[in-house]
């Protein structure tokens, strides 16, 4: 997780000044992120040098408001689409991604579930093929560390599906990111995931 | 999982699902179980269908089995298509040619093990004989060699279970369908009833197995995703271990 993108999200809302910034990152990712403002400063000077973020004019308070540009957005939406790799991961960029996805304009959140879901279960084949493989006594230590890895990619789809029947049930229809035909189909699907939800 | 030398033959798909519909109901009340699902797999391969409950995974396994038959679309069973058979065609593929395993066994209590097994060969017209020895030998297939005598109540979960999967591979089968096969079993012995079909599929079966647990569906060579009766998405053919590896410190 990069505060970059934490930031360029924030943007893709409407035009912010650091200290706005600050205190809605804060609040987007459940305070588990703490950030100081010099970090957000220095954040926002490299966003503009990359051509990302535009400075706005000073207003009457002082404070300086940034915007994000073509560009920024262009960043950002990738980042959305591409799925995090398991071989590298900083372990909370994957909820705090959700958490912005939700918040962010324009954003199609069950895609974003939908993409990582299928990349970690493409990681999670992975290492099942290499537990098959393993399969001497002796590769037991082996396997054992297969085994978490497995754990910890079946949790993290597990945590997808529950974010996914929360995401049916506390917003069913509107939303930045409902388009009317995906809501439609969703509404009508609605009680039936939720039932399941209970069971 | 197969390796090059031990790969049947490619070419025809054992199931083809193409464009597959199913409602159930009609005006107000119709309900679209499956919407448009095309689904191929071929000998040598698992495929895992996962879901949300409704999403229709388990319409698709009783079409793919012939238990149910589609509203539009087609489905070919080793290159015959499932809708041009009369009753009795198929029901005798599904006895010949299809292997099924549910969460629910239906293991007859007064028979055996062995007999439970044998049981669909001779409803299929085999000798008493030779399905007595082609029942063995899927229990052999299994691991329970030595419990063919025994009753379903005198054994444990994890064996009924296996018995019931002797009796989904008994004889020919190409294609195996499994619905939640490891639902009542603790885990390794769920991982041990995954292993026993990757090897039938590995020996040339091809095989889908619904399952709303990822650990299990990990087993397949494919994993598609269903929602609303529409297939949304499925993951790549595996390969490129090493780039996994790179990340886990070996």
């Amino acid at each position: 997780m990069s505060i970059r993108h934490g930031l360029l999200a924030l943007l893709e809302r409407g035009q912010m000044y650091g200290y706005q910034l600050r205190a809605a990152f804060e609040e987007s990712t459940g305070s588990t992120w703490p950030l100081n403002i010099g970090q957000v400063y220095t954040t926002l000077s490299r966003l503009e040098r990359d051509g990302l973020v535009r400075p706005l004019p000073e207003n009457e308070g002082g404070q300086r408001p940034y915007e994000i540009t073509d560009a920024g957005r262009a960043d950002l939406a990738l980042w959305f689409a591409t799925p995090i790799s398991r071989t590298d991961r900083p372990r909370d960029e994957l909820a705090i991604k959700l958490a912005l996805a939700l918040t962010t304009p324009g954003v199609d959140v069950r895609s974003v579930v939908q993409t990582q879901r299928t990349a970690t279960m493409r990681a999670l084949q992975e290492l099942t093929r290499l537990k098959y493989a393993s399969d001497r006594p002796e590769d037991l230590p082996w396997r054992l560390v297969l085994d978490a890895m497995v754990f910890q990619a079946e949790a993290e789809i597990r945590w997808l599906d529950h974010c996914e029947t929360s995401l049916v049930r506390h917003r069913p229809a509107t939303g930045p990111g409902g388009r009317p035909a995906e809501a439609g189909r969703t509404a009508e699907t609605a009680g039936r995931n939720g039932e399941e939800a209970r069971r | 999982m197969s390796g090059p030398d031990d790969a049947p033959e490619v070419g025809t798909a054992v199931l083809d699902l193409r464009d597959v519909h199913r409602t159930h109901g009609s005006g107000e009340a119709v309900v679209h179980a499956l919407r448009g699902v095309s689904l191929t797999v071929g000998p040598g391969e698992l495929v895992a269908v996962m879901g949300p409950s409704g999403s229709g995974k388990s319409t698709l396994l009783a079409l793919a089995g012939g238990l149910d038959g589609p509203t539009a679309g087609e489905i070919l069973v080793e290159g015959q298509p499932l809708g041009a058979l009369d009753r009795r065609a198929l029901a005798r593929v599904r006895r010949r040619r299809i292997g099924y395993i549910f969460q629910d066994l239906n293991l007859l209590g007064s028979l055996t093990a062995a007999e439970n097994v044998a049981l669909p060969l001779e409803l299929d017209g085999v000798g008493v004989r030779q399905a007595r020895r082609a029942a063995r030998a899927a229990l052999d297939e299994v691991g329970l060699t030595e419990l063919g005598g025994r009753f379903p109540d005198q054994l444990s979960g994890g064996q009924q279970q296996r018995v019931a999967i002797a009796r989904a591979l008994v004889g020919e089968r190409r294609l195996v369908l499994a619905d939640e096969p490891t639902g009542a079993l603790d885990s390794q012995t769920g991982e041990a009833v995954l292993r026993l079909l990757r090897r039938r599929v590995d020996a040339g079966a091809a095989a889908v197995l619904v399952t709303h647990e990822a650990r299990h569906a990990a087993w397949a060579d494919r994993v598609v995703f269903l929602r609303d009766g529409v297939m949304v998405d499925s993951t790549a053919p595996l390969g490129g271990v090493e780039q996994l590896l790179a990340g886990s410190g070996r």
